[in-house]
């Protein structure tokens, strides 16, 4: 929250420069600005650029993280500079000056401004960004549930900022991810019942080996994103549609291997790894299963090498589950409907304030969807109390 | 050299659906805009969009709502057209995807706004103007065969031939710095409003007066400058916009003691009066002592009347706003909000079609004026606005481009445009600097062309704004690049202001009476008998000359205006 009441004192920025018709290389440069410390690293920028030197570049417009036109990373955090305040900057700075730098994965155009179109945009487009409704359309409104469009506002509060595309891990490794931002649009369109192509949506996102099981959970984008899209939120509800809803065969098996988990905890109450194994390829009798057992082999053998596994818990079943366990998955698979975790829905109950800030929210719902059960995956805050 | 049927400027809600209106009537489409179209300032438009869709609503008492709103300055066969065309408007927008929220049986909800006689805003939480935004975007990637799309693009003048006929434009690929010309059978202007002549203002930082002064140069009248609408509740922090939803939702404004002082001003609607008449409420509460905050500058508006649940569902945006930049959480305590500048009701005059009275170039959104809002803008009727009057425009200019050959154009003008940048580059480091110039004009047209204006103060500000237009001419720039110089931008748009303004002035000294936005404290009546016209300004030298235009009535006489 910020503190309104401080007076203005001097702030050091040093801003990442590049001039591409120099010739020179980019460099750092150094103004100190006079701004009360809850004013936005934004504010900072312009007030350095009308005092001292008109020729910094940055994309900016509404100055209240609306526009998405000033992403940039501040001490190396990728967000809006008019949404990062000055002392919140001075705090994670390392020695005491704002540094100021242009967003990753994308080429720089000059100073802070990067080509946005060469690959955020470009991937936005990949997802087939608009809606394909059903023909033919209704003479009014569609009637949809309520909280379906309540549901996909939450996609559609991303402004593209291209905060979370900066910082995306696995485009870092991967320039052909189709990344956060567009996968957070196709969870747009995916989760909008008025659209008529979801498989066949869901389908081209699970095949493209770039696509939506290239994403590590590494939380980054939603770090990143300061409108609270969590986009990886997006991403795993997009699988759990594939997988669950449409049975969509996944290429890297993380829906089975996720249905394993759950199996396996049901029957043993802790962690069988034995089981797991096979229970992610179809079960002990089927082929895939003893084709990825031989391939394991090599492992397994280390493993009991080293003692981590002995042959008696291996073959054995050590565990039952108690009747606690078997309570919670009455409960869970009891509900009338999946709870998907989502911003613009939590918070529903007075005492749970704390889920209403939108970073924690998404972040905790984060957590649970990582890993989520298949029958209730990301249970609600409400289901949760 | 691109050469299109319709050359659209600017690509904000108006621009976006203009390029689609007119790609669906078959012509060939170019939409150019400064800032990448998303970016645009149709962005912030929070709350809502007016449509009689409910069963109990009728176009008429919208109408009548705008035409009473508008202190009977609108144009009513205008105001005619965008009310009984909002409805099927706005399902259009749900059928292309607007994620509209629902009511409990799935059907559009809709939520109560200022001046409005019955609930009829159409609504995607507090970021409607937003998700419309990007859901043309979607459209516009759809439709990228036939829009083709010049993404930050800086138009420098418009283009007009011997006839006086408008023909395109030169602008400046604000990546590379090259100067290009766009040969077009139609321009439509579609580049947004003039807040950046105030500080502070709700509007963004590109929001520079560009498309108001481009047409002034090339002839066309500007009408209506005068009335400037300030918003009820901004930040007194920063001037930053909190939602009229927020109202709408029923948040209460209150003085220092603690009184719900609208009951004095408008004991029917409260505080959904319309935005001039809370506006003034506000400005004579601190005016006369009752204000809160440090200074006693600000009222505070009181949220935590609305239930929680009903905020963060319906106005997440300024939940985050208030936590964000002014450190409160407003769904617990009160927040310190004043009247700031927000939209300009004059613009570009246009007819019912968006049409210029300079043949070829259209108009529309903020940066024309129909008129539909007179001298003050209902809320949630400047969404209407821009997609009513951006389609028509489209449409029309459509249509008449299939009625004649493309235009030839010289290069003559881009090589003129190309030296003055050069030129301005190219200034010794001796004239003061932009941002102070412009910092400047601000002030002063928020200090004397505000909610309360009277003579002394608007001559002292067209004394300000005739010396700033000459200092413009020598302030200097740093930037000597031509890759994304955002510097000699600056220094263009700072003239683009600087003409706006000037109109604004002279408009707000010829109209000696109080109608809508405009209170003169020296003549505080409506006086019906000379003033019921709309003050045109156009450019005649160097200084706007003043002329008058009738004002359109169809069905509602002048009334007095009571809330």
């Amino acid at each position: 929250m910020a503190d309104t009441r401080k007076p203005a004192q001097d702030f050091t920025l040093r801003i990442r420069r590049y001039d591409p018709e120099s010739g020179e290389a980019p460099y750092w440069d150094e103004h100190t600005i006079n701004l009360e410390p809850h004013r936005s690293v934004l504010e900072g920028i312009l007030q350095a650029r009308g005092r001292f030197d008109g020729s910094i570049g940055i994309r900016c417009s509404c100055k209240a993280a609306i526009c998405g036109s000033c992403g940039v990373r501040v001490n190396g955090q990728a967000g809006l500079a008019c949404h990062t305040h000055l002392d919140a900057a001075l705090k994670s700075s390392r020695d005491g000056v704002i540094e100021v730098e242009p967003m990753g994965n994308m080429p720089i155009i000059k100073d802070l401004v990067v080509d946005m179109d060469a690959v955020h945009w470009k991937k936005i487009r990949r997802v087939t960004p608009w809606l394909l409704a059903q023909d033919p359309l209704p003479e009014r409104e569609h009637i949809v549930p309520r909280e379906a469009m309540v549901d996909v506002t939450q996609s559609m509060a991303c402004i593209q900022c291209g905060a979370c595309v900066s910082d995306c891990l696995s485009m870092e490794v991967d320039p052909l991810f189709v990344g956060p931002a567009a996968l957070a649009k196709a969870y747009r369109f995916v989760g909008d019942p008025r659209d008529s192509q979801q498989f066949e949506r869901l389908k081209d996102l699970a095949e493209d080996p770039h696509g939506m099981y290239d994403c590590t959970h590494c939380f980054k984008c939603i770090e990143a994103c300061p409108k609270g899209v969590a986009p990886m939120n997006q991403i795993m509800r997009l699988r759990r549609r594939a997988g669950g809803d449409h049975h969509i065969e996944d290429r890297n098996n993380g829906f089975n291997h996720e249905h394993a988990f759950v199996k396996n905890i049901r029957r043993n109450g802790l962690l069988h790894e034995n089981d797991l194994l096979t229970d992610s390829f179809g079960g002990k009798a089927s082929p895939k299963a003893a084709m990825f057992l031989a391939k394991s082999l090599p492992v397994i053998t280390r493993a009991l090498l080293r003692r981590k596994a002995t042959l008696k818990v291996a073959l054995g079943h050590p565990h039952k589950a108690p009747k606690d366990v078997k309570r919670i998955f009455d409960v869970v698979e009891g509900r009338p409907e999946r709870y998907d975790l989502n911003l613009y829905i939590t918070g529903y109950d007075e005492e749970q304030s704390g889920a209403e800030e939108p970073n924690v929210g998404a972040i905790a719902g984060g957590g649970e969807d990582g890993q989520a059960i298949p029958s209730a995956p990301g249970a609600s805050p409400k289901g949760a109390s | 050299m691109p050469s299109h049927d319709v050359l659209i400027i600017g690509a904000g809600l108006a621009g976006q659906r203009a390029a689609v209106a007119a790609a669906d009537a078959g012509v060939s489409v170019a939409i150019l805009s400064k800032v990448h179209p998303v970016r645009s300032h149709s962005v912030s438009a929070a709350g809502g969009i007016n449509a009689a869709i409910s069963v109990t609503d009728d176009w008429r008492s919208h109408a009548y709502d705008t035409v009473k709103g508008s202190d009977f300055l609108g144009d009513q066969d205008a105001i005619e057209v965008m009310c009984s065309e909002a409805p099927d408007e706005v399902m259009h927008l749900e059928h292309i995807g607007v994620t509209f929220h629902r009511n409990d049986d799935g059907e559009l909800d809709l939520r109560a706004f200022g001046g409005a006689s019955i609930k009829r805003t159409a609504y995607v939480a507090d970021i409607t103007g937003q998700a419309i935004l990007h859901v043309l975007y979607e459209q516009l990637m759809k439709y990228h065969e036939t829009v083709d799309r010049y993404e930050e693009w800086f138009t420098t003048s418009l283009l007009i031939d011997e006839d006086g006929k408008c023909v395109g434009c030169v602008a400046r690929d604000i990546r590379t710095g090259a100067m290009e010309t766009f040969t077009a059978k139609n321009v439509i202007l579609a580049s947004g409003g003039a807040g950046q002549c105030y500080k502070p203002t709700t509007n963004a930082l590109i929001c520079t007066a560009d498309g108001i002064a481009q047409a002034y140069h090339v002839g066309a009248p500007l009408m209506d400058m005068e009335m400037v609408q300030y918003h009820p509740t901004t930040l007194v922090e920063n001037g930053f916009l909190i939602t009229e939803g927020a109202r709408g939702e029923g948040a209460h404004l209150l003085n220092a003691d603690g009184d719900r002082f609208m009951e004095k001003y408008a004991p029917n609607k409260m505080e959904l009066a319309s935005r001039d008449v809370v506006s003034r409420a506000e400005q004579t509460e601190i005016n006369e002592g009752r204000g809160v905050g440090e200074d006693g500058s600000g009222i505070y508006l009181d949220i935590t009347v609305v239930p929680r649940k009903r905020v963060h569902e319906a106005l997440r945006e300024i939940v985050n706003i208030g936590k964000d930049f002014a450190g409160v959480d407003i769904t617990s305590e009160p927040i310190l909000i004043r009247p700031g500048q927000h939209y300009i009701m004059g613009g570009v005059k246009t007819d019912i079609d968006g049409a210029t009275p300079v043949a070829g170039l259209y108009a529309a959104g903020e940066v024309a004026c129909v008129s539909v809002h007179g001298g003050n803008r209902l809320g949630a009727n400047s969404l209407l606005d821009t997609l009513i009057f951006g389609r028509r425009s489209g449409e029309h200019a459509a249509r008449r481009a299939k009625t004649m050959s493309m235009p030839s154009t010289t290069d003559v003008q881009v090589r003129r445009d190309e030296q003055q940048i050069a030129a301005i580059i190219a200034r010794e480091k001796e004239g003061r600097r932009i941002s102070e110039i412009k910092d400047e004009l601000g002030l002063v047209m928020n200090r004397s062309v505000a909610v309360y204006r009277d003579e002394a103060g608007l001559q002292e500000a067209h004394e300000v704004v005739t010396r700033l237009k000459e200092e413009s001419l020598s302030a200097y720039v740093d930037d000597r690049g031509a890759v994304f110089n955002q510097d000699v931008l600056g220094a263009i748009e700072l003239g683009y202001m600087l003409d706006a303004a000037e109109c604004t002035v002279v408009a707000a000294i010829e109209r000696k009476e109080s109608r809508g936005a405009q209170f003169r404290t020296d003549f505080p009546e409506r006086n019906d008998d000379d003033y019921m016209r709309h003050i045109n300004t156009t450019k005649n030298g160097d200084a706007p000359h003043v002329s008058y235009t009738p004002v359109t009535i169809t069905q509602w006489q002048p009334e007095e205006r009571k809330y």
